[in-house]
């Protein structure tokens, strides 16, 4: 077995190597990968994309439905609403709508949304000005407070889609070093 | 010590046992059995410890099909039923069938490259005892507070987060089962690449041989992947990250992804070793050399590349674009490829052999036929239009059973059968090998094959209850569960019948159209074996195709 030992150690070495690669790919590549992926594709991180002001366009009259859609995760205790269940709004021209969230805790509790767009392919279209998603939303016992989003849909809106819904869930946040609402 | 070489072909039950004298084993149990280096008394302990997980696993299917057997809630507890299913599965997979491969691996491998051990045989002592103690943390969570894992094998966050503190025990469960199959998964590489007798050249080694080399790659790389995904789900439970927390901005999608990276390739690493035992099995009893031999080979590494490619057939449900729906449909139904071209290679083995149906060939041939049905219901489940449909239903647990346990365990059982005479020295019975592979099948379909129109018709996986129009077939399903279940005690009396009670001694071929290197070396395999390298030379082994 003399012999045998130096291509041995060699070789497990090397495969050794591997598992420690493949442990990295999986922890370190695979997640920044995944997010790159939705970016490219629209998914997930739907209509993240921030823009300082509306395009300056003509804009023909062509109009597309938003539908609005609101959860809340069953550790935060809030009511949260749109005021209009859908708008249907002139593409390529900015708009806004309003949500509504009431803490229904006696204290004070901090909540953040997350947001979606659908169907994904209608995401990268859809670009917020201002959203209250932005920021951690913290409110006062019982306080209830309207929440406003600014919004766009980019005029070059593939013909076939005509609908799409803008869909947020509120989380329960304590992590104070999350960028905070100034209202 | 006497040197066994390929010269003693024809050797005889008489001087096998005088070889038995000088097989130098070490005394007392713990020397032999704790602190054994050598690849067959690993191999052993491999082996005793899958069985003894197969029924421990199989148990908590007994309790699952109990429970099924009538609509209602009768038996036990929703969140009881839900650790059964989770852990039934962790066990089959990380318990039963993968320690039963690498038992395998450890006691064929060096035989059939004419090699005299394991390439590491201390670290190879490491990874099996690594596993007793992995599967006693495990199964220790059922007995704790806050109870066993119960959001499936899958571990898919945010359920599997809520389960309680018992989850790190989980988690370092897994992480431990993972160290040992990487370990073995290297020492398989090491002995293979650096071990083989000389003429023992890569294109005419048995296919079990480079079925166990592809597979041990595969482990090598997603085992690292799975510990990967499972100490993060451990970091987002017990120390405030988000990596699958929305709330956080993590991604509990991401986690699945992550997952079946790991699951898919994990699925071919419990049936690709299982495609060499047949490969080994049907030449054998057919007396015809294997069919395009080189074709085998090339098959199984397309399936282990291809498997890498395909992981989002599990998730077609998530909301892909429809360019990944399309990427991942195609590239599963690729695989059917390379597995028809092994079905049909067996097939043609056959075709015109001198067949004779001693058990270990009525089990490969079992498996060549309910494999298929099980792969053609994958085909169903990989065009994603229709898979919608099948998602999460019975007909996924019927498909994933059919390739698992008239797949997997049918050719463990195969293999056990074809090489009990090689490790224990002695003929098991015939006639109960022949009634318990009966039994076996008739059983297996009864309890499976029902699951298929019970997933058609929309029954959810993983619900402890069901509408009453479904409880027809769950009935024959839970008998069919239950006849299998004790079918296989029968292979626990063969087995020790074998050991330690059968008169007729094994010849060192055994079967008559055995050929290879593990057949040159007497019955039982002495302890030390090949001490000398055998020199091999084309027609020696069985399915080369340069003979």
């Amino acid at each position: 077995m003399s012999s045998g030992d130096g291509k041995n150690r060699k070789l497990v070495l090397q495969l050794l190597g591997v598992a420690v690669a493949m442990f990295g790919f999986g922890v370190f590549v695979m997640p920044p990968l995944y997010v790159t992926f939705c970016e490219i594709t629209g998914l997930n991180e739907a209509g993240i994309r921030r823009a300082e002001a509306a395009p300056v366009n003509t804009v023909g009259d062509r109009t597309v439905k938003i539908r609005f859609d609101a959860n809340t995760n069953s550790a935060l205790n809030w009511d949260f609403e749109p005021v209009a269940r859908s708008l249907e709004i002139p593409v390529g021209e900015p708009a806004e709508a309003f949500y509504v969230a009431e803490n229904l805790e006696g204290a004070e509790v901090a909540g953040m949304a997350t947001f979606n767009v659908s169907p994904p392919v209608a995401a990268r279209y859809f670009v917020k000005v201002e959203c209250f998603c932005f920021s951690r939303q913290v409110l006062a016992g019982g306080e209830r407070r309207e929440m406003p989003v600014y919004f766009f849909v980019q005029p070059d809106l593939p013909d076939d889609i005509g609908e799409m819904t803008l869909s947020y869930t509120f989380f329960k946040n304590e992590d104070p070093s999350v960028a905070q609402a100034t209202p | 010590m006497s040197s066994i070489t390929g010269d003693d072909v024809t050797i005889g039950h008489d001087e096998a046992h005088a070889h038995d004298d000088h097989d130098h084993k070490p005394e007392g149990f713990l020397a032999r059995w704790v602190f054994t280096t050598n690849h067959k008394d690993i191999g052993t302990l491999y082996l005793v410890f899958a069985l003894l997980m197969f029924f421990i696993g199989g148990s908590m299917a007994m309790v699952i099909r109990a429970e099924l057997f009538m609509p209602g809630l009768q038996l036990v507890e929703p969140d009881f039923f839900n650790q059964m299913t989770t852990m039934h599965a962790l066990i089959m997979v990380f318990g039963a069938v993968m320690p039963a491969w690498v038992g395998f691996a450890n006691w064929m491998i060096p035989l059939m490259v004419g090699a005299p051990d394991m390439a590491l045989p201390r670290m190879n002592n490491w990874s099996f005892w690594i596993l007793p103690f992995a599967f006693t943390m495990l199964l220790s969570t059922l007995f704790m507070d806050s109870g066993g894992p119960a959001a499936g094998w899958t571990l898919y966050p945010p359920l599997s987060l809520q389960t309680g503190d018992s989850f790190a025990f989980v988690v370092f469960a897994v992480h431990m089962m993972g160290i040992s199959s990487i370990m073995g998964a290297i020492n398989i590489i090491a002995t293979i690449m650096n071990m083989r007798a000389p003429g023992m050249t890569l294109l005419r080694m048995p296919l079990f041989v480079w079925t166990w080399l592809i597979t041990a790659y595969l482990l090598i790389a997603v085992m690292p992947v799975l510990a990967g995904a499972v100490t993060m789900l451990l970091t987002d439970h017990f120390f405030g990250t988000s990596f699958f927390n929305a709330a956080g901005g993590g991604d509990p999608v991401m986690f699945q992804h992550i997952f079946w990276f790991f699951g898919h390739p994990e699925v071919y690493i419990m049936i690709l070793p299982a495609f060499g035992v047949v490969s080994e099995i049907l030449p054998t009893f057919s007396r015809k050399p294997l069919f395009g031999y080189a074709a085998m080979v090339y098959a199984t590494a397309s399936i282990a590349f291809l498997s890498f490619i395909v992981w989002a057939h599990h998730m077609f449900t998530v909301g892909m674009p429809l360019e990944g729906e399309l990427f991942f449909m195609y590239a599963t139904m690729l695989i059917a490829v390379p597995t028809g071209v092994k079905v049909f290679n067996w097939v043609s083995t056959m075709w015109k052999g001198s067949m004779t149906f001693e058990t270990p060939m009525l089990f490969s041939i079992g498996f060549v036929v309910l494999f298929t049905i099980g792969g053609l219901s994958g085909l169903m489940l990989a065009i994603s239009a229709s898979d919608l449909q099948y998602h999460d239903t019975y007909f996924v647990v019927a498909h994933f059973h059919y390739v698992l346990v008239p797949g997997a365990v049918f050719t463990l059982m195969a293999g056990a059968y074809y090489w009990l005479p090689k490790w224990s020295g002695n003929m098991y019975s015939e006639r109960w090998g022949k009634i318990h592979f009966w039994l076996s099948t008739i059983s297996v379909n009864v309890l499976f094959f029902p699951q298929h129109y019970l997933g058609l018709a929309g029954m959810p996986r993983r619900i402890p209850d069901y509408a009453p129009q479904f409880a027809d077939f769950n009935m024959w399903s839970s008998l069919g569960g239950f006849a299998f279940g004790l079918s296989q005690l029968i292979f626990v009396g063969v087995v020790i019948h074998c050991v330690f009670f059968s008169k007729q001694k094994a010849t060192a071929q055994v079967w008559e159209g055995a050929k290879g290197l593990e057949w040159t070396v007497p019955s039982p395999a002495p302890h030390h074996t090949f001490t000398t390298p055998p020199k091999v030379t084309a027609g020696m082994v069985a399915h080369a195709d340069d003979h």
